[in-house]
């Protein structure tokens, strides 16, 4: 898959690397603060000095690592797929068994990442910010396991904190949306109402009217349930709905639910975004293109650092810079990007890394206004 | 007894039968002649009833043998007991209410995968049925359409269509009107003189009287006496039942009236579906006396109670219970009923008298849960209701005298002397009686009439309503009798026989 | 009385019946997980260690038990009724709403000592409120009970979700979650409680929500079986037409048993929000509120029978996640399964076993 991606960032451990528009800003361990500049660096060589950072693995043993997915099970077709899918590439690549637990309510967290810990699992990946709380608590317990969360922050010298910064790889396909709509009506379609999801919504908008400050933007959410996950049928209700007012082409944002979405762009013709993964596959030519999340690379990296002795405590906010999203191009959809396209893309790409182009996060100020 | 060379219908030699520590039926031997109609009396409790389970396979018997047709046979469940020709109608009836009469008698033996076939089969079975034995019912009538009369010659239909020759009856006539009940012997001459051996279980000696030819009398879990009908009474079998001489004529003082305790005036009551239940209704009831109402069940009686107890509220006229007026826009509730003085021993005491799984003692408080002294300070005193409940049952002769047993454990007549009880016990001002002495045996019957009595001497104001015609006249010193929700009828229990008021109840209105 | 409902001595009827009853249940889980190749004694084993097998396994049996407690009396409180209250789930979860609200208004205020209680009659007053609705219905308008109370199930999710996402989430948060409770508002671990006596245990979710749950317990049998409300109810439930008569108010008592049912399921958001998660969750409901009828079929409705019940749907949370912990072979799933074919035996099958009971006692006596 990382072959078929149009101008992947190379990401290995060794240079994954913090990010300087964050900092260690967290009280409850859940705070999400983009808009505090501050340099990590010199807190973490200072905490390193003081001896407090038992960041890099000394073992040369095989390492024992553990994923604790989130509630929604690693067959969600979301994050928790991404991360069994890195889990098991790293398992084929070097034989070192993974283990893994489904929790099945949030209080369970803490006892399995305490009972993983326990047992000397190292590192020990939390799939998911409902973890974050049970993690901070578990992490300072076990000072000498290594931890790593996905989607949230906790700052703690043994804790890798993976973010991403979902506006921007949704900022790339709302241009991609806005030059390949003809009628100039794009639909988004979020699964669960919740900030994570408007966050997604949000940076596809601006990149839709940075395209096209003319073209419209429809949105709905299937639910305010976490069923909203997984309900394709009201998916492609709601999509139908859009391509009634005129919408022609959907970006779905909706796990499981996003394939009925999909579906429903196929039968009438339409242009579907898929999401997290590369859906392009699904339908090849009514598929636009796909906003790549990179869990599955995350996960993979973070134990093949840690077999290396190059894990790094801290906090990874992954954006387009460093890889951690992305849009895809690939066989299925290359006819339906131009050359034009692709050049204005890759250019806004290029700005965002630089810098010159700011995305607004939702969920910095819970708004899409900045 | 005397061997016979001819094989009985039916015989049990030696059956017995416990549950637990009760010892229900002790070593019963009995036969059951071919062709006839026997009897077996007993109060409630002699083991009548489970006798008979036993026999139609649904109990078990600990010890015995029974013999159909001088055969000894197995009966591990009702289908032995079908298939041996016995046959079963029991007092509450096995009927769907929404299917046809049809439906209901080939409900078990359908015939096969699709109806049509067992369904026409069927239609003609049951004409053959209705002329042999003269039972007429329409197949295609609705069992909810249908009278209670009528749904026991369905229950019987059942049987015969079965294939029974031999017809066991549990307290047929328990819900049957008097008319319904002559009904009812006639047809059971009908199958007797058809070949049909009919044995009738009941506790009312004039059924047995009229058309038994042999009566077997049960007391305590065992036969005490055998006796053909012609050569035996009514007062020898009561006594024989009870084991002792029963009275059933009372020696009444002349009433001795004091103030209305209870006026009703103009009292109408329309209900859900617009039907006028009650209409037009007026009358009182003076300290000292009992005032009887009579009817055939259905015409008013149930609800009238319901109003005068505060179940209901009238929906025109008015009453006034003890000096408290109360109509549409005055309504009271029991409980407030039960504060003016008014006890209520209401019809059905199984359905509201008393909760079938509560413990006797919290039966014994039921409706006076929140009044001294069961409970102060928002707490039920459990020992003070115990010790409360245990003086009723000394008083009232409940058996067994334990405030701890289930409610439901008790024989129908214990059941409703502890219901009296709780309702005479604190000195009711107006006491309204339902049906007193329904399903209850003889012993309890005289007890309770004589305690309706004592109540009335003392001042009390007595309403008792009851089908019973019997009860009416033994009890009452005025009587009412209701018809199509309408009092159609007074007079005064010295002028009043069975036959005027069974006219009355008819609906031919007194003169 | 037929013969097959003959009633058995006490200690078979409370004690034997469940007991075979589970017995059942685990002898055909046996069976499930021999065909998916795991060591069914195995399995046992590690069920049974993972629930009760250290302090900390303990910890978390007892702390699922005190979910467990609070729903099951909250239908059995309803069931006594006549009422067959499904909404047990809605009612924890809003319950939840007035917690967190109660606590976010005033934790920066009000010491623990008052704090601790206010918070606790929030949850209360809010799962009874929740419950009223569906009471008043069904008492006036005459929608039925069940019907209702699964929608309000419904009602409450969405409305939490709404309320969550627009209104109480911590600002900045990445997830649908209120700010964390300030210190006054958390209900003490067991852990910390026992470190104070001098009793060391490892740490787990369980709190001291769980001595209010049982606190709860004798209260509800106080209610049920010792005032005159708690016999008006128990009558209604058996006999309405008695209740009529006996001249409780039908209606009044519907609203008495399902206001008392709901803040009975609020006691969840107790024992989750100010025990364990210290801040404002989204569905921390988890399903214990379905639970909890099963726990209440299982208890036959007495708060001793329900302390009983909850102890083994607790040790069977907590044993099943050690199972799937342990064996990856049973999934999460499976544990659903084990604990969906016990509540089958003991709930919907329950009589199963009454006739070989009565077989065997009648031989030996």
């Amino acid at each position: 898959m990382p072959g078929s991606i149009a101008s992947p960032v190379p990401t290995h451990p060794g240079v994954l690397r913090l990010d300087p528009g964050r900092g260690p800003v967290q009280t409850h361990g859940n705070n999400m603060g983009i808009a505090m500049k501050r340099w990590v660096g010199p807190l973490l060589s200072v905490l390193a000095a003081a001896g407090l950072s038992p960041v890099a693995l000394a073992q040369t043993a095989p390492i024992k690592p553990a994923v604790v997915f989130s509630t929604g099970g690693k067959f969600d077709k979301s994050f928790n797929e991404g991360v069994s899918q890195g889990a098991e590439r790293f398992k084929k690549d070097t034989n070192i068994a993974v283990a893994e637990f489904e929790p099945s309510n949030e209080t369970q967290f803490e006892q399995i990442l305490r009972r993983f810990a326990q047992r000397g699992q190292d590192p020990i990946i939390a799939v998911g910010f409902a973890q974050a709380v049970a993690l901070e608590k578990v992490a300072k317990e076990f000072p000498n396991i290594h931890f790593t969360l996905i989607d949230s922050v906790v700052n703690l010298p043994n804790v890798q904190s993976i973010v991403f910064k979902e506006q921007e790889g949704s900022f790339l396909v709302g241009m991609l949306a806005a030059m390949a709509s003809k009628t100039g009506k794009i639909g988004f379609v979020g699964g669960m109402d919740i900030p994570l999801v408007r966050r997604f919504q949000c940076g596809f908008e601006q990149g839709i009217k940075y395209a096209n400050p003319n073209a419209e933007l429809i949105t709905n959410m299937t639910g305010t349930t976490p069923a909203a996950w997984n309900d394709p049928g009201r998916g492609a209700e709601l999509a139908k709905g859009q391509f009634d007012r005129g919408v022609d082409v959907v970006y779905a944002a909706a796990g499981s639910t996003g394939l009925g979405i999909l579906q429903a762009t196929k039968d009438r013709g339409k242009l579907g975004i898929g999401v997290d993964s590369n859906q392009n596959h699904l339908h090849p030519g009514n598929m636009l293109t796909s906003m790549l999340k990179r869990v599955d690379l995350a996960t993979y990296d973070s134990f093949k650092a840690a077999q290396a002795n190059q894990w790094k405590g801290g906090v990874q906010v992954l954006g387009l810079k460093e890889g951690g999203v992305d849009w895809a191009l690939d066989k299925d959809n290359e006819k339906l990007i131009t050359p034009d396209m692709k050049a204005k893309v890759d250019a806004a790409k290029a700005a965002i890394i630089s810098g010159q182009i700011v995305v607004h996060d939702y969920m910095s100020n819970n708004s899409c206004k900045s | 007894m005397q061997e016979l060379t001819a094989a009985a219908a039916i015989e049990l030699r030696g059956i017995d039968k416990s549950f637990g520590s009760v010892h229900a039926v002790r070593g019963v031997s009995l036969r059951i002649e071919r062709g006839g109609i026997t009897g077996i009396v007993g109060e409630n409790g002699a083991g009548k009833s489970t006798l008979m389970s036993i026999l139609y396979g649904l109990y078990r018997a600990d010890a015995g043998e029974i013999l159909v047709d001088g055969r000894a046979v197995e009966m591990t469940g009702p289908r032995d007991a079908i298939g041996h020709g016995i046959g079963m109608v029991h007092q509450h009836f096995m009927l769907v209410d929404s299917f046809t009469v049809l439906e209901n008698l080939i409900l078990g033996a359908e015939g096969g995968p699709l109806l049509a076939g067992g369904r026409a089969a069927a239609r003609t079975e049951l004409a053959r049925l209705a002329r042999e034995y003269d039972l007429t019912v329409d197949p295609d009538a609705r069992i909810s359409d249908l009278s209670v009369g009528e749904q026991q010659r369905v229950e019987i239909l059942k049987v015969l269509f079965r294939g029974a020759r031999i017809l066991i009856l549990d307290e047929p006539s328990a819900v049957l009107t008097p008319q319904e009940t002559d009904r009812l012997l006639e047809i059971l001459r009908v199958l007797r003189d058809r070949g049909v051996t009919v044995v009738l279980i009941t506790h009312k000696l004039r059924e047995i009287l009229s058309v038994t030819d042999k009566v077997i009398v049960m007391r305590r879990g065992e036969v005490v006496a055998e006796r053909p009908t012609s050569e035996t009474g009514a007062e020898e079998l009561a006594e024989l039942m009870v084991g002792r001489k029963v009275r059933f004529a009372f020696d009444k003082a002349p009433s001795r009236t004091g103030e209305a305790r209870l006026v009703v005036r103009n009292l109408s009551l329309v209900d859900g579906r617009r039907v006028r239940v009650l209409d037009d209704i007026s009358f009182e009831v003076r300290a000292g006396e009992i005032v009887g109402v009579a009817g055939v069940s259905g015409n008013g009686q149930t609800e009238l109670l319901q109003v005068l107890s505060g179940i209901r509220q009238p929906t025109g006229g008015a009453l006034e219970v003890c000096g408290r007026k109360v109509d549409a826009s005055h309504p009271a509730d029991p409980a407030e009923m039960r504060g003016l003085g008014v006890a209520h021993v209401p019809e059905d005491r199984l359905r509201q008298g008393l909760v079938p799984a509560f413990l006797a003692s919290e039966t014994a408080i039921l409706g006076y849960q929140d009044r001294e002294p069961f409970c102060h300070n928002y707490l039920l005193d459990g020992p003070a209701v115990g010790k409360y409940c245990a003086e009723l049952m000394e008083r009232f002769d409940v058996r067994p005298r334990t405030p701890g047993l289930r409610s439901s454990s008790f024989s129908g007549g214990n059941q409703q002397k502890l219901i009296l009880a709780r309702e005479m016990a604190r000195h009711p001002k107006l006491l309204l009686v339902g049906q007193p002495t329904r399903g209850v045996d003889i012993g309890a019957i005289e007890f309770i009439r004589r305690e309706l009595i004592a109540s009335r001497d003392s001042g009390c104001a007595v309403l008792v309503v009851s089908v019973e015609l019997e009860e009416i006249l033994s009890l009452a010193d005025r009587i009412l009798v209701m018809s199509g929700g309408r009092i159609v009828g007074e007079v005064a229990a010295a002028d009043a026989d069975e036959r005027t008021l069974g006219l009355m109840m008819a609906g031919a209105r007194a003169a | 009385m037929s013969a097959t409902r003959r009633p058995l001595p006490g200690w078979v009827e409370i004690g034997l019946l469940p007991l075979a009853n589970v017995a059942m249940a685990f002898l055909l889980v046996g069976l499930i997980v021999r065909v998916i190749g795991v060591d069914p004694v195995h399995a046992l084993e590690l069920l049974v260690l993972g629930a009760v097998g250290s302090s900390e396994s303990i910890g978390y049996t007892l702390y699922y038990a005190t979910n467990f407690i609070f729903t099951g009396l909250a239908v059995a409180v309803a069931f006594h009724a006549g009422l067959f209250n499904i909404g047990g789930e809605g009612q924890a979860y809003i319950g939840g709403l007035g917690c967190g609200l109660a606590v976010l208004a005033l934790d920066r205020y009000l010491p623990g000592l008052l704090m601790i209680p206010l918070a606790i009659l929030a949850s209360a007053a809010f799962g009874a409120a929740w419950a009223a609705v569906p009471a008043w219905m069904q008492a006036w308008r005459g929608s039925h009970i069940v019907i209702t109370t699964i929608m309000f199930n419904f009602v409450a999710s969405a409305l939490m979700v709404y309320l969550m996402v627009n209104v109480l989430i911590a600002p900045g948060s990445m997830t649908p979650q209120s700010r964390g409770f300030g210190a006054s508002a958390a209900v003490p671990s067991m852990q910390a409680a026992l470190q104070w006596i001098g009793i060391a245990v490892a740490p787990s979710a369980l709190n001291l929500s769980l001595l209010l749950a049982l606190l709860a317990c004798v209260g509800v049998w106080i209610f049920l079986w010792h005032t005159p409300w708690g016999y008006g109810l128990r009558t209604m439930g058996h006999n309405p037409e008695a209740a009529l008569y006996a001249g409780t108010n039908l209606k009044r008592t519907t609203m008495l048993a399902m206001c008392l049912s709901g803040a009975l399921a609020g006691g969840v958001a107790v024992n989750e929000l100010l025990g364990v998660h210290h801040r404002l969750v989204l569905d921390f409901a988890a399903g214990y509120g379905f639970t909890g009828i099963a726990v209440a079929l299982m208890g036959r409705g007495h708060p001793l029978g329900i302390v009983l019940a909850a102890l083994l749907f607790g040790a069977l949370q907590q044993g099943g996640a050690e199972l799937a912990f342990e064996i990856p072979a049973i999934t999460r799933e499976m544990v659903v399964v084990i604990q969906g074919l016990v509540i089958l035996f003991s709930g919907a099958l329950v009589h199963l076993p009454r006739p070989w009971l009565q077989a065997l006692l009648a031989r030996k006596g």
